[in-house]
Parts: structure tokens; sequence; C-alpha cells
């Protein structure tokens, strides 16, 4: 009985590590159709963000919470001016220039901190299930996917800013002619979009580490998530996290860590063949 | 038709392709020759994605799988035979039928586009898993083990058909490599120019509007699937013989964009421009692992991205608008008409 | 706009084109000869995930040439260190291995780090006669006439642990192995030792090098009650683990013996309170404390300074593998593989940093002082030592000096 509710707990975790790390290239390419192949890279960012402010001494929560989003968030305006705007529209170019960007973030990580850096701990201590124990920092995981989902749906929703982007992805020459500096919300969407993506990779920091590569341990399975979510970002995204996080940790409990992640990659070859524009190509079609 | 420079071209390629063929090895040293080969190996994996994207217009993103699957089919053949003949055929053959029914799969689903590439790369992932987690002794398929992570070391090379004493040496691998490289790209040459290889590209162009004229795109595509599979199975075996060793690495997300990088910088829609972006980045990419200048993946990084921003159609475009610019001014000055 | 932009590629081509020119050049220029010198060759993880374990078996390597050399070299000449990064890419240390072999023609190769790794290159330096020297701990068997391994074997590793560990905690044991040939032997081994302490494996499980969630592992580790771990895991993803272990709050009920922590400084790079605790067994710490040692110490930071992790096992053997090396071609008078494998055949030993190093002919592997450990505020703290462990040969199975040819390598039969 306790055990079930340990097996609840990681598959809520899994469906919610999952959505965090997907969002952000959800909020990209859904509303952008920008594939953006750093978007593990900007995970290693948003780790390296926390861990250097915390080593220096700042506060973890600051760090993770504040500083991480803030600067990966700066960083992508940055890209999204240099790299993205000049290439919009050009899906293959789009793709080559931000693997070269993420080629050149692994390259310079590997260079400046190499694989000595020091990581931190998962903070929060933990609690007793029954006769077994959880970090009580799997349920903050859980709880802040929760909170930027919400969030995320709230602001587009609810705020001018929001409505605006929206209405600029949809249509932007009508946008234009009504006076909206399309460029400005383009800057401002992928910074979003690299924000949240940052705050990921510092709140599952203190669980997985930071070295330079890990950027490619979470690039595909968020990709195939944005892609099989469909073409609505955020309640795609979180269809096909639920989708995929249940089938990967059910399936890890039931055998090993392997057949989990090849259950959820053959779960998306089955979805992808039976519903073949995402999940909100076919369900929840009015939402966002 | 074909224009007389062009078919000069194609005889200079052919020469110049058989001039290397024979006579690199003996004015290379041996330890040079090796490094090329895998080059040569290297490239021909790159013709088979170029004719299945840039071509057949499928982004398939998991090339590397039946490249791999080539690669592992020979040596655990090879290994369980002790002659290599069957073998071979095994590496073309298995990643030919994979790509049968994965493409039926995905080209009667009418999957396309990003689609396809999520599905294609999710297959390669899948593989890459799979074989990274069979390091275990009961792992095994007749007397080769599968190696997991540890991958299969010793893989014999590939013999005088039916004499399995006299396998192959450096230098005779290097022309192997270099006669299949050549093989192909004329092959594909010709089959791009044939009836088959038009209807392709059209389905390419506009796909309803070759459905609309009669044709069935999905098995003008799984044929061109197919193919491609075969050729990079090819070169996959290749490549288990050349460094006696086959990993998982070959399956990873990694090896698997190289490859889609290779034809970007060299121009997608070319062939020769496959060729030429595979040599130009794998040779940065050792020489710069080799003399350490600076990180490997930050030099690439800078050169893809100043890259696209400068020469967006890749080097073969680039290339042709320059020197074939030149060639066309002196076509109009010697016959006074126009261009071919 | 269009024209400039045409002459600017035109001139980057050419300027391309030259440079490839002269790189293509570069190579056959910087291969210039010291006339007479010994090339020792050597291939480690310099980049990459495996970044810690192989820079400080390169800079061993190098601190012992440099000892060689400062005292007259060998033969009269001096030592020089080809050395490759295999950026920890198994598919690089077979081009190298190549490469060392045909192109720079060492006479002797210290390489490897990951079994995998031997296993890619022992073959190439087989067939190419170049003799090689395996450094590192591992899982224990090789016997191939043409290999020489300096690194601790489970029958000196977990022959003393295990019964350590048994007697204190209990005698149920829960294994997590890294998946390749080093993990699934280690706990092969760990499973026939468990046996012969009338201990018993309850569950082993296998993650390969990227894995770096254990959630539901630690879940099902809570499930089976264990009274310990045993653990071989590699790599940064994997050391992961520890944090996710303490913050599950598991630390103070099941302990956790180790046979590769500490090995590339891990103890440094995370807090304290993970690591405490955790139980080790091997031949060479930093903390040891003996002339020997501290000698070596004082030389290898005034060569590298005071920031470079921490020496485990993995650097001292590559710096053992190299002294015993150089004391073989002494003996034989000659760096001719067959005279080298003969001197060093016969009984050759040093004392090293970490104890008295010996030779043992019959395996080429050799034999050791162990010592258990654990850590406490990062710093390893010797609980019980071992003088003189014989290497893994059960039954005497390897016979190198009766049977010169063998090559193979042999796993425990349960």
């Amino acid at each position: 009985m306790d055990f079930a509710a340990i097996v609840l707990i990681q598959v809520l975790y899994a469906i919610a590590s999952l959505a965090l790390i997907s969002v952000g290239l959800a909020i990209i390419f859904g509303m952008m159709k920008v594939i953006n192949f750093a978007h593990g890279e900007f995970l290693m960012l948003g780790g390296y963000a926390v861990i250097l402010p915390v080593q220096a001494g700042v506060n973890l929560w600051i760090a993770m919470l504040i500083i991480a989003p803030l600067a990966v968030g700066l960083f992508g305006m940055i890209v999204e001016r240099v790299i993205i705007r000049p290439l919009y529209g050009r899906v293959i170019e789009t793709v080559l220039a931000t693997w070269g960007l993420s080629l050149f973030l692994i390259g310079a990580a590997s260079e400046i901190f190499g694989y000595f850096q020091e990581g931190t701990s998962p903070p929060l201590g933990s609690i007793a299930i029954g006769a077994y124990r959880e970090g009580v920092y799997t349920f903050f995981v859980i709880f802040i996917a929760a909170a930027v989902m919400a969030g995320v749906y709230l602001f587009l929703k609810r705020t001018r800013f929001g409505l605006v982007a929206l209405g600029t992805m949809q249509n932007p020459d009508m946008a234009a002619a009504l006076g909206v500096d399309t460029g400005k919300v383009y800057a401002l969407t992928f910074g979003l979009g690299a924000a949240l993506t940052g705050l990921a990779g510092a709140v599952l920091a203190p669980i997985s580490g930071v070295v330079p590569i890990i950027g490619i341990t979470y690039i595909a399975k968020a990709f195939i998530t944005v892609i099989c979510g469909g073409a609505m970002a955020l309640s795609g995204t979180a269809a096909a996290s639920v989708l995929f996080g249940t089938v990967n940790q059910v399936v890890t409990f039931l055998s090993t860590p392997i057949i989990g992640e090849v259950a959820l990659l053959v779960a998306a070859i089955i979805l992808l063949r039976l519903l073949p524009a995402g999940i909100t190509g076919r369900f929840f079609r009015s939402g966002l | 038709m074909r224009s007389r420079a062009e078919i000069l071209g194609l005889a200079a390629l052919g020469l110049g392709g058989l001039a290397l063929l024979f006579g690199l090895p003996h004015v290379v040293e041996i330890f040079a020759l090796v490094d090329i080969t895998v080059f040569v190996i290297l490239s021909t994996l790159a013709l088979s994605l170029a004719l299945v994207w840039g071509f057949g217009g499928i982004l398939c993103f998991g090339q590397s799988a039946f490249f791999g699957l080539g690669g592992y089919a020979y040596a655990i053949a090879v290994l369980n035979m002790g002659e290599s003949t069957v073998p071979v055929l095994l590496g073309i053959l298995l990643p030919m039928l994979f790509a049968a029914l994965l493409g039926y799969f995905m080209f009667w689903g009418r999957v396309s586009d990003v689609y396809l590439a999520v599905i294609t790369l999710t297959v390669s992932l899948i593989f890459f898993h799979l074989v990274n987690s069979t390091s275990g002794p009961e792992y095994r398929i007749g007397s080769a083990p599968l190696g997991g992570a540890n991958g299969i070391p010793g893989v014999p090379q590939i013999n005088v058909p039916g004499d399995p004493g006299r396998q192959l040496g450096f230098d005779e691998m290097f022309q192997l490599a270099m006669a299949v490289l050549l093989l192909t790209y004329f092959g594909l040459r010709w089959l791009l120019a044939s009836h088959f290889g038009r209807v392709v590209v059209s389905i390419r162009e506009n796909e309803l509007r070759a459905e609309l004229l009669g044709y069935d795109a999905r098995r003008y595509k799984l044929a061109v699937f197919v193919i491609g599979a075969g050729i990079a199975g090819v070169a996959g075996v290749l490549f288990a013989n050349w460094g006696s060793f086959i990993g998982p690495n070959v399956f990873s997300i990694f090896f698997t964009a190289q490859i889609i990088i290779w034809i970007m910088v060299g121009g997608l829609g070319t062939l020769g421009g496959a060729v030429i972006g595979t040599v130009i980045i794998q040779f940065l990419t050792t020489w710069l692992g080799e003399t350490k200048i600076a990180d490997t993946n930050l030099v690439l990084g800078v050169i893809f991205v100043l890259f696209v921003l400068l020469v967006p159609n890749g080097l073969q475009p680039m290339l042709r608008d320059l020197f074939g610019g030149w060639a066309a001014r002196r076509a109009v000055a010697r016959t006074g008409k126009g261009a071919p | 706009m269009h024209i400039h932009r045409r002459d600017l590629l035109k001139a980057s081509v050419a300027g391309l084109a030259g440079l490839a020119g002269g790189v293509l050049a570069l190579p056959r220029l910087a291969v210039a000869e010291s006339a007479g010198a010994i090339k020792i060759g050597t291939i480690c993880d310099l980049s990459g995930p495996l970044q810690p374990f192989g820079t400080q078996k390169l800079q061993c390597i190098q601190l012992a040439v440099e000892q060689i050399n400062a005292a007259g070299g060998l033969l009269g000449k001096k030592v020089e260190v080809v050395s490759y990064d295999a950026q920890s890419n198994n598919q690089l240390f077979a081009q190298y291995a190549q490469q060392l072999a045909l192109k720079d023609r060492v006479v002797v190769a210290h390489a490897g780090l990951q079994s995998s790794s031997r296993e890619v290159i022992r073959p190439i330096f087989r067939r190419s006669n170049t003799l090689y020297f395996y450094n590192t701990p591992y899982e224990g068997g090789v016997c191939d006439g043409n290999a020489f391994c300096t690194g601790t074997t489970p029958g000196q590793l977990l022959a003393n642990l295990l019964p350590f560990m048994i007697e204190k905690f209990g005698k149920k044991i829960y294994v997590l192995a890294a998946d390749y040939n080093f993990g699934q032997l280690s706990e092969k081994w760990t499973r026939k030792i468990a046996q012969e302490h009338g201990a018993e494996v309850v569950a082993s499980e296998f993650f390969p090098l990227d894995v770096n969630q254990f959630g539901p592992t630690i879940g099902k580790i809570q499930q089976a009650k264990p009274s310990f771990i045993v653990n071989t895991f590699v790599g940064p993803a994997h050391a992961s683990f520890y944090g996710q272990w303490a913050g599950a709050g598991m630390k103070q009920d099941i302990p956790i013996a180790s046979q590769t922590f500490g090995e590339g400084g891990e103890h440094l790079r995370m807090p304290a309170e993970i690591s405490d605790g955790i139980y080790v067994c091997y031949n060479y710490f930093e903390e040891l404390d003996a002339p020997a040692n501290k000698a070596f110490l004082d030389a290898f930071r005034a060569k590298f300074g005071t920031d470079y992790g921490y020496i485990s096992d993995l650097g001292m053997s590559e710096y053992v593998g190299v002294r015993l090396w150089a004391e073989g071609v002494k003996k034989a008078g000659s760096v001719d593989r067959a005279k080298v494998v003969s001197a060093l055949e016969s009984g050759i030993g040093m004392d090293a940093p970490g104890g008295r190093v010996v030779v043992e002919p019959k395996t080429h592997h050799c034999i050791f002082d162990m010592h258990i450990a654990q850590i406490k505020d990062r710093k390893f703290g010797i609980l019980q030592s071992f003088k003189q462990v014989p290497p893994t040969n059960p039954g005497g199975v390897c016979d190198l000096v009766k049977n010169p040819n063998t090559n193979q390598q042999f796993e425990p039969k349960i």
C-alpha cells in the first residue's frame, strides 16, 4: 500500500519533470514554429545558473527561482535577436544554426567548467510515507511544474501581453496592422520560453547534477513530448507529459529504467501513427 | 538531356575517383589512408540521406539506425559464420527490410514532415537504448555477444569471397570503400536521371500534384527510403570493418544529427555536396581532436552558426555559383548561346 | 551587396583552401622526432564525462616520466610520451590505438580507463606486438601474454570489502552496477564472494552510463530492505545517485559499499553530508601516512599545483605502471618486447606511494597492500589494512609463464 503511494509519487514526478523540460520548447515551437535545437543547452545553462551562485553563497531558492530564469531568459532574447530573427521562417537553417549554438554551448561549458564542477544536493530533507521515505524535494518539483503550467496559462490568457502574443502568432500581419511591434513580441516570447527552460534546468539541477552534456539527455524527450503534444502548446504538452510520464515510470518500476525509456519511445511512435498531428490535433483543440 | 559540360563534369569526376582509388595507396602513408577511409565511408552514409532527404523530401532523423543495423548485422554474422560474404549481404538486406517495415508504417499512415522526423529519431533512440543495455553475458546471438555499451570489438575484416584466410588489408579496405562510394554516387546520379528519379523529385516538390497525375506517392517514397537504407547499411558494414569495432554510439542522437549537418553544410538537394560536407566536417573534427587547439564542439558550433548566416544554401551551390558562373560565362562567350 | 558577398566568399574559399593545405602539412611538421628518444604511448579520456578520471592518469604518467628522465632516462635515452585524448569515446580508442601502433610505433602503451575501452585496444596492441599496460582497477581475469595489469582486481578489492560489510551489517546485499563489462563481471564476483560468506544478493540492477534518475530504484531498494548496498557506479550521471539517496533520507538506514566512489574525486564535488559514511577498499589513498606517499604528493603538487581534484588508484596505477615498466627495461637492458616481458616476469617490484607493489609473474598482475576506508568530511579514514594481497586467479587458471600465448579474460564461475 505504501509502495503504491511511492509509485504514484514517482509517476507524478516523471510527468512533472517531463512537462517542465518541455513547456519552454512548446511555447517557442508552438507559437513561433521555431525548432530550437539548443533547448537542451538552455536547460544546462539553467543548471549552472543555480549552482554557480549557490557556490558563491547565494540562497538556493533565489538562485533557482529568480536568477536562473532571468539569466537564461535574457540569454534567450540575445539568441533570438542574433540567430533566430535573421532566419525566421527558414526551418532548416534555424535547425542548423541552433544545433551550432548547442555545440558551441557544450564546448564552452566543457572548456570553462569541465567535468570538475561541484553540485548541490536536493534540499528540504525527506518525509516518511508509511514504511518508506521520499524526498520532500520530489513534491516541490511536482508543485513547481503545476504552478508553471497554470502560470503560463493565466499569463497568456489573462494578461495584455499574453493576448497580444497569441494574436501575433496567429496572424502577424494583422497584428502589425493593428500597431503591434511584432519584433518585440517575438523577442519576448522567445525570452519567455528560454526563461521557463532555465527555470526547469535549475529546478532539476539538485537532482541530476549539471555537466556540459546534460542537455543531450533531455533534448530528445522534450522534442518528442512537444511534437506528440500537437499544435496547442500548453494543453498538448500537458497531455503528452501525462501519457509519457506515466508509461515511462510504470514500466521502469516493473523492469528497468532503460525499458522504461524504450516504452516511452514506443508509445510516442504508436501515438503519432494513430494521431499524426499530435494529441491536440484531435483532442483538447479549444485549449491553449 | 545532358549537356556537354555536364557529361564532361561527370567524366572528370569518375576519372578523378578512379585515380584516387588506384593511386592514393601508393602516394600516402598507411596511417593517413586509414583516416581517409573513414571519410569515404561516412560520405557514402551521407549520400544515403542526401537521396532520402534531398531528393525524396523525407526528413529522416534516424538514418543512423540503418547505418548501425548494417554494422551490427555484419559484426554478429561474421563472428558467427567466420566468412564474410553472407554477413556483408545481411548488413545490406537487414536495414532494407527494416526500412520497408518502418516506411510502410509511416507512409501508409500519411505521416510526414516534422512528425516523420520525430518517429525516425525515436526509432534510432530505441535502438540506442536497447543495444546500450545488452552488455550482460546473456545477450548473445549465436556466438557473438551483443556487448551493450562495450560494443563489439575484434570484428573480423571482410575477406575475399570464399577464402576466409585472405582478409582485406588497410589499402584494400580503402579501395573497397572508394569503389563503393563511386558506385553509389554514379548509381544515384543515374537513378535520379531516370524516370523513377524524376517522379521521386516531383513528389518532393508537390505530393498532391504527383498523386493527381496518377503516381502512388507512398510507393515511391517507400522505394527511396529502402534504397537509402541499403546504402546506409553498406556504409555501416564498411564502418564496422574499418575500426574492427562497432558500438551503440552509432545510434545516438549526436551521431544521427551529424549526418544531417553534413548534408546541410554541403547543400541540401545535391549529391556532391553531401560528400563535400562530410569530408570537411569530419576532417575538422578529427584535426581539432588531435591538435586540441580548442574544444571541438566549440569550434564546430561557431563555424555552423557563421555558416548559416553567410552561406545559407550550403557549400555545393555556393561553389557552383562561384565557379559555375565562370564556366557559364565562358560557354556564352564561346558559343554565343545562353548557359545550359 | 550581392557582388561584395561573392568576393568575400571567393576570398574565404581560397583562404580556407590555403589553410587546409597548411593544416594537412602540419602533422608531418609537428612530428619532428627527438632523435633517439624512447616513445611510450597513452590514450586517456581528457574531455567528456570521464575527464576527471583521465586527467589524473595522464598527469601521473607525466610525473613518472619526468622522474625517470631526471634520473638519467632509460638506457641513456630520454623517454617521451605520445598522448591522445579519447574524449570518453570507445571508437576513438580503437583509432588512436592503431595510430600508436602503426604511426608512432611506441615501444609500450599505457592506455585505457573503462574496461570496455581496454577490450577494444588490447587485441589491437596484441596484433601489432606493442607491449600493453592496463593501469586501472577492474573486474579481473585478463590473461594475455602481451598485457600487464597494474590495477586492483576483485580478489583484492571485493574479497576484502564484502566480508567486512557482511560481518558488520548483515547478509542481504543489493547491487547497483554500471551496465557494461566492468559492472556486469563485478556483480558476478559480488555474488560469488557473497555465497562463499553465507550472504546473498537479493537483487541486482544495471544502469547504462547516462542514467541519472534513480527515484524508482530508491523505492525498490526500500522495498527489498537489504543489509547494505554494493555500488559499482561510474561517471557523473551515476554520481547523482548519492544526492538523491541522501535527499530521500536513506543514508542512516542502509549503508553503501562502493567499488568506485572517490576514484574520480567525486567526493570533492558534492556536499560532505552526501558522501559521509560510504565504505571503499583501495590500494592507494592520498590520506595514506607514509614517507613515500608524502614525497610523491610533494612532487605532484610541485608539478601540477594544488587544484587538481584527487589522486586515487586510477592515477597511482599509471604511475606505478610506468615505473614498473621502466624497471623491466633496465633489467632487460633493452626495450625489446620479449625481453622486457621476461624481465617483468622475473619478479620485479617497487616501493610505491601506496606500499610495496610486486609483479606477479603468472598473471601479469600485481600484488598490493589494500585498505578499507570510510569517508568523513570529504576525507578517507583508513579502517583496516591487508598486506600484499595477491590478484584474482581462481584455481590458478591463468599461468602465463607456462602458457605465454594465452589470450583470454577469465570470468568467475558461480
